[in-house]
């Protein structure tokens, strides 16, 4: 690993690199979204990619996205390897029944692999308001036939795209907006996979374990520093699968559990979480398992109101100092 | 005020040979529609005998329609029929006793007891399962077409809808991009008067489904579903046309459903002089007649014919029977696939 070569690089450019790199090697790949070609993608994550593999390998859709879910349904049953671009995560609603009816159930219906990737610019932190920062991964790790990854590092988003083409099953990819540009870190220049339902452990530590995704590890990271303990925090990488084995293996070594998600509370992933920590570890704990997760309300827009409903640091080192105290 | 073409009834033999049928192939097809109703009314038996469990649904009255096109696509087409479109799976190939075995939960049946009743179909024959959710499958059908598109292959995909489905938007949007695109899409609505128990003039406000092909850029055609050589010969023009590289059509082939939505349902809103009526032009009796007058079928050929339906159905009902319960232990396998599992046709 010392001789591995690396670039910094944003999250964002991890991403696209990767997605890059991947279309290189493979002709199957292929990518369709809105304004993914000429405009490269709201976020430009696709900039250039018309330029280099043309228009129809970089495809510009129409505003369908019931439409661009089911085409590159049929279109990975033919053999390709499609990767969609939701323009805002929020906007998979619009394509739940080609994603859950269709592509979801195949596999176990008809024995054909379906594998493609849904890329979810998903998300908030900066007045995107209620349809343009929701976090909608919990709906989907409730459909068996899916698998919904959430990476919060440059380093992973791209080992873990790359995991997400080469699998021969709908991936979602929830590639969270607040770390697009903020977060830059390094990433292995070579081609390398990151396997999906691993977890990570972001930070070690022995008095308390937080398991959170995408954009709260950091502000677990950040609350983790305020504390006088010394914290663990578990970044699941992928909620569907999630890594049982590690989240437990922390709590038993830990005996205190905070879930952290940025998705609203009620029947958000943590409700699994801590229920699997209370069914597979009780004997371990020391506290009852805590959630610290977003009100169940529509995100809101205006700036306080947003900084009330996305879990803040204090929120999380409050969360600890009552855990650590129990 | 219709926008769509009328297209013309089928005419004499020379006319049926133009469009690459020859006299064995019009005995296929009419066998092909004989083992489509043939397996459906079978499985209304087996269904009263409580051999199979959930519903069953049939596609009588289009059996013409089913088979036809069936019949007009290659053997490396693909297609998304529906649950009025046994008659696709036939011709293409799918095995009777695979079909009953489908129906009774077996393991052999194409979905090994996973789904049910006709959510069937076979990728290695060019068959794409339907879902429950209509029409979802008409984007699934545009996204085979346009990996072919992609990757610059002559082959075609054929997406049905009903009429019913016809109002979702799933409908809209495969459409729109089907059409600016130009891909080699056919899609197919089988117009059967009846989404269950809402007539067609609660579904849609204009005199044709097809009429909004226009909409699309592409063009419209209505033909007579009972009429298997005309829908024979519109199919195959739209496939030709969309595999040569001039985009989709929208075909909607108009029959009436002569039976309930499944078999639980009497159909008591249907008006008895509309059965009446279309019974008159029963798909089947049509084509014998058709071919008695114009083909020569004599009735020693035609017996030959049905006896030989009758012993591969009783055959296939019989070895259905014996193909076993999948066992309840895998119930958990196979949510996710594996990289092995690409290994096939398809994915190489």
């Amino acid at each position: 690993m010392s001789a591995r070569a690396a670039t910094e690089k944003t999250y964002l450019q991890a991403i696209s690199d990767a997605l890059r790199q991947e279309m290189r090697r493979d002709k199957r790949v292929f990518v369709i979204g809105e304004d993914v070609g000429v405009y490269g993608g709201a976020f430009k994550v696709t900039l250039g990619f018309q330029e280099e593999f043309g228009p129809w390998r970089v495809l510009d859709a129409p505003l369908a996205e019931t439409a661009i879910v089911g085409a590159c349904t049929g279109a990975a049953l033919m053999g390709m390897r499609p990767v969609a671009e939701m323009q805002f995560a929020d906007f998979i609603s619009c394509g739940w029944d080609q994603l859950v009816t269709v592509a979801a159930k195949q596999f176990y219906r008809a024995g054909t692999p379906v594998p493609l990737v849904v890329r979810l610019p998903s998300g908030g932190g900066f007045s995107g308001g209620p349809f343009h920062s929701q976090n909608p991964e919990s709906s989907f790790a409730h459909i068996p036939g899916l698998k919904c990854v959430c990476p919060a590092t440059p380093e992973d988003a791209k080992g873990l795209l790359i995991s997400a083409i080469e699998d021969p099953n709908p991936v979602l990819f929830f590639e969270h907006k607040h770390l697009y540009r903020r977060i830059k870190a390094a990433v292995p220049d070579d081609r390398y996979t990151t396997p999906i339902g691993k977890a990570r452990i972001d930070r070690e530590g022995d008095d308390a374990t937080v398991v959170t995704w995408g954009a709260m590890v950091y502000t677990a990271a950040e609350a983790a520093q305020q504390v006088d303990a010394s914290v663990e925090i578990v970044d699941l990488r992928s909620v569907l699968p999630w890594d049982r084995e590690t989240v437990l293996a922390s709590v038993r070594k830990t005996s205190k559990a905070l879930v952290l998600h940025e998705d609203t509370r009620t029947a958000g992933f943590g409700a699994e979480i801590a229920a699997t920590i209370a069914e597979e570890a009780f004997e371990d704990l020391d506290a009852p398992v805590k959630r610290i997760a977003a009100p169940d309300t529509p995100v809101p827009f205006s700036p306080p109101l947003e900084k009330a409903f996305i879990p803040q640091v204090d929120d999380v080192v409050a969360g600890l100092r009552e855990l650590l105290a129990y | 005020m219709a926008i769509a073409r009328e297209a013309e009834p089928a005419g004499s033999l020379t006319e049926v040979k133009e469009t690459g049928l020859d006299r064995e192939d019009l005995l296929g097809i009419y066998r092909n529609m004989l083992v489509t109703r043939g397996i459906e009314e079978r499985g209304h038996i087996l269904y009263k005998q409580g051999k199979i469990p959930g519903s069953f649904y049939t596609g009588r009255g289009n059996e013409a329609a089913s088979v036809a096109i069936g019949t007009a696509m290659a053997p490396d087409d693909v297609g998304t029929p529906l649950h009025r479109d046994l008659g696709v799976h036939i011709t293409r190939g799918l095995e009777p006793w695979r079909i009953f075995a489908q129906y009774m939960g077996r393991v052999d049946g194409p979905m090994r007891g996973r789904d049910g009743n006709i959510h069937l179909a076979d990728l290695r024959l060019g068959t794409i399962a339907m879902v429950s959710h209509l029409p979802a499958m008409l984007p699934v059908a545009v996204g085979a077409a346009l990996a072919f598109r992609i990757r610059e292959e002559r082959r075609v995909a054929v997406g049905w809808f009903g009429e019913g489905a016809s109002a979702r938007g799933d409908t809209h949007e495969a459409m729109t991009l089907a059409g600016v695109r130009k891909l080699p899409v056919v899609f197919v609505c089988d117009n059967n008067q009846w989404a269950y128990s809402t007539p067609s003039y609660l579904e849609y406000a204009t005199e044709h489904v097809a009429d909004r092909a226009a909409a699309y850029g592409f063009e419209g055609v209505v033909v007579d579903g009972t009429d298997v050589l005309a829908v024979y010969r519109e199919a195959k023009r739209a496939i030709e046309k969309a595999r040569a590289g001039h985009g989709p059509t929208l075909l909607e082939c108009q029959t009436l459903r002569m039976e309930g939505h499944a078999v639980h349902d009497d159909a008591f809103y249907v008006p008895k002089e509309l059965f009446e009526r279309w019974a008159e032009r029963d798909p089947i009796e049509r084509f014998r007649a058709w071919l008695r007058e114009h083909a020569d079928l004599e009735e020693d050929e035609e017996a030959e014919l049905t006896a030989e339906v009758k012993k591969l159905l009783n055959d296939a009902a019989k070895r259905a029977e014996e193909s076993p319960f999948p066992d309840p232990a895998t119930v958990t396998e196979g949510v996710y696939a594996s990289q092995e599992d690409l290994e096939t046709p398809h994915h190489k």
